[in-house]
């Protein structure tokens, strides 16, 4: 691994260490953003699938039948509830890191009670998204 | 203490004046999917079933498949974006991490052509 600290040729800039762990301990907001990050990195991944669907999709019936069991299966329902969820928490966590580009609701607080809010709203929303696909 | 490296000394460039496109263009997509996702989310949950017929018909309609095309486009821009700071945060070593970055970008660019392309096949045919 070569820091920068390493290297000789460039000047010793001040490090960003992994704060979380040896210097912090867990606490809600930290684990809210990391979840935010970790949701993007698997939102990233379900958009492929997305991609993927759509492209068996156009390329006609023997195509989408390759896919289409495994997305009834067990293990692709759970596949389409964990990004339902993924969406919906990076979605409601997104508009709270919207409110904070404007400068609202950055002290400590108010960023506990929206985070409680985006933890609740995404559980909420999301078994309203599958109470609305039942119907 | 000067924080510029002896290199960027002896070229004697200053800032290129875009140090905050990358922030802003994540917050310009952001704002867009807030309304894509609802409406993604509201119309598959709403899907009456997944077959082939159904999906087909359903995106074959020009208002959903001119808002799958901004969805898909806005969704990978925007996972783009997120996918380089991650990288770019944890990927230490210089080699690896202009590898993950150009790998990262090829894929996301791919994706974005063949769900547009997917997208428009079905809504012209």
């Amino acid at each position: 691994m070569s820091t920068p600290a390493s290297n000789k040729n460039l000047p010793q800039r001040p490090l960003s260490p992994f704060m979380i762990g040896p210097y912090y301990k867990p606490q809600m907001t930290s684990m809210l953003s990391i979840t935010h990050r970790l949701t993007g990195l698997g939102l990233s991944f379900g958009a492929l699938l997305l991609v993927v669907w759509l492209s068996c999709l156009a390329a006609g019936p023997e195509c989408y039948a390759v896919i289409a069991p495994h997305l009834a299966a067990w293990y692709g329902k759970l596949v389409i509830f964990a990004f339902t969820w993924s969406l919906l928490y990076h979605f409601c966590n997104g508009i709270r890191h919207l409110m904070w580009d404007l400068g609202k609701g950055l002290d400590l607080p108010t960023a506990e009670k929206t985070g409680y809010a985006v933890i609740f709203a995404s559980l909420g929303l999301t078994a309203g998204v599958f109470a609305l696909s039942l119907t | 203490m000067s924080y510029r490296s002896p290199l960027g000394r002896a070229r004697g460039l200053g800032s290129a004046k875009q140090g905050t496109h990358h922030f802003w263009i994540q917050r310009v997509t952001a704002v867009a999917l807030i309304p894509l996702v609802l409406w993604f989310v509201y119309s598959i949950a709403q899907l009456p079933s997944a077959d082939y017929e159904a999906v087909r018909w359903w995106v074959h309609a020009p208002s959903v498949a001119v808002a799958l095309v901004l969805f898909v486009s806005c969704v990978l821009y925007h996972s783009l974006l997120g996918v380089q700071v991650v990288i770019e945060d944890y990927v230490a070593g210089e080699g690896a991490k202009i590898t993950a970055l150009l790998l990262s970008k090829f894929v996301h660019v791919v994706a974005a052509v063949a769900g547009i392309f997917a997208v428009l096949k079905i809504a012209l045919t």
